[in-house]
């Protein structure tokens, strides 16, 4: 297998980069850690006139957290920085625990957020993560830059809000209140192979283990990830036990109609979004998980 | 014919120049052009982990990268592993455990872990697991490979502590 031939450029500045994707009157692409375009190219799915490699931009790779406690994650950032970084595991402890499931080390040293989150595809953990944090994509071109929240970027599978001038440069988290607590599961059929389907939450409970606030974000049931108002609704104002973590995970599940495809069932998966999200929220509360009065 | 770019990089310590095309794959670059057969392709889309090396330090699939991107890396391969003919402690393990039938993902596994044995020194069974589990072997039930990379860790150990 080989890729159809192509130009290629590896550019030092972001400048340079949206100069040559705006400005070449080519089909180009751009080639972020590779780890979904090359296997692309090499099936001749994709055939780029022109390969704009980004790997070479140092402004684009790094992890920085703003005095507003904004946490930033340059687009070329690979998921192993991500989940080695002590600062991540400090301020984003959801992004820590979801890293280790993003396919294999060799990849993860490889890939990046930047990458995953432009090619969009609906068993992919980044899209979900950026949901359940309600995170912000910094796009830019060469006549500006322009934030797009996370919930608006993924259009359908492999479809972005990305105009074709356009990269993502960086990712930008809000700071997330101390004491919030975190959930992620998925489920595949091999250690590192796409969800079957997955779960990040957020949780917020008072002093008294009432459920203050939750985001419950559900991936690989349809072609873009989405936030489950139903299992939010359950949860908020309610103690948070067991039987309740049950409760939302049942509203979650009835108020989807996955995909079925040659690795599941519509109906599989349905059952897997009940079991995860039960699963996530008692993650998340951890100790603090209630006993149910009898 | 697309224009060829001129590239130099370490391999296994040796300095190594190509000209190559842009789409030459890494693998295809290192069997074809510099005839470095120990690296592997199997699946040539990130699957199976048979073309697995070390990207400056880190374990890599060398058939989604293209030679053009590794101007100025450092590379290692199955190749730099032993030296003089004497085996690592690591190929030496694998040698003993049975950790190979056909031997096509050997060099693969090996590399991965050769970076994950420097990372944890120390790793358990379960922690083998998840490391090699990008790396698809058909042969050998995996058993032996734990094993290998297990009773690796004990030499590389009681070497650095000799």
């Amino acid at each position: 297998m080989k890729p159809a031939a192509f130009e290629y450029i590896a550019p030092v500045t972001v400048e340079e980069a949206l100069e040559a994707l705006g400005g070449s009157g080519k089909d180009a692409r751009v080639l972020g850690g590779g780890q979904s375009l090359v296997p692309m190219m090499n099936f001749r799915l994709a055939q780029p006139e022109l390969l704009i490699d980004l790997n070479r931009i140092s402004e684009l790779a790094g992890i920085a957290i703003r005095e507003d406690g904004v946490v930033r994650i340059g687009a070329m950032t690979r998921h192993r920085t991500v989940e080695l970084s002590p600062e991540i595991r400090e301020c984003l402890p959801l992004l820590h625990e979801a890293m280790p499931y993003i396919a294999h080390v060799q990849i993860r040293n490889r890939g990046t957020i930047g990458g995953s989150l432009a090619h969009a595809d609906p068993a992919a953990e980044w899209p979900a993560l950026c949901f359940a944090l309600d995170a912000t994509i910094v796009a830019r071109s060469s006549s500006g830059s322009r934030e797009i929240p996370a919930t608006e970027f993924p259009l359908g599978i492999l479809t972005t809000a990305l105009e074709p001038d356009e990269i993502i440069a960086e990712v930008l988290f809000p700071h997330q209140p101390a004491g919030r607590r975190y959930g992620f599961q998925e489920i595949s059929r091999r250690r590192g192979d796409f969800a079957l389907t997955g779960v990040a939450c957020t949780l917020d409970l008072n002093a008294d283990g009432v459920v203050d606030a939750s985001r419950i974000a559900i991936f690989g049931v349809d072609d873009i990830p989405l936030l489950s108002a139903e299992a939010v609704d359950a949860l908020t104002g309610n103690t948070m036990t067991d039987v309740l973590a049950r409760e939302a995970g049942r509203a979650a599940a009835a108020a989807i109609n996955p995909r079925s495809d040659l690795h599941a069932s519509s109906e599989y998966r349905t059952q897997l979004i009940e079991t995860l999200v039960y699963r996530a929220l008692k993650q998340a509360a951890g100790a603090d998980l209630l006993k149910d009065v009898a | 014919m697309t224009r060829l770019v001129d590239i130099a990089l370490t391999v296994n310590g040796k300095p190594v120049t190509g000209k190559v095309e842009p789409r030459r794959t890494l693998a295809d670059f290192l069997r074809d052009d510099l005839d470095m057969t120990g690296t592997h392709v199997g699946c040539e889309h990130g699957v199976c982990g048979a073309c697995t090396i070390l990207v400056n330090g880190a374990s890599m699939r060398s058939c989604l990268m293209f030679a053009v991107q590794v101007d100025g890396a450092e590379l290692n391969t199955v190749e730099g592993l032993a030296v003089d003919g004497k085996l690592t402690p690591l190929q030496d393990a694998f040698h003993r455990h049975h950790a190979l039938q056909c031997g096509f993902c050997t060099p693969g596994l090996l590399m991965t872990a050769e970076a994950f044995l420097k990372e944890n020194p120390s790793p358990t069974a379960d922690e083998v697991r998840d490391a090699i589990s990008g790396n698809i072997c058909r042969c050998t039930g995996y058993i032996p490979i734990v094993e290998a990379i297990l009773d690796a860790a004990e030499q590389l150990k009681k070497t650095d502590a000799a």
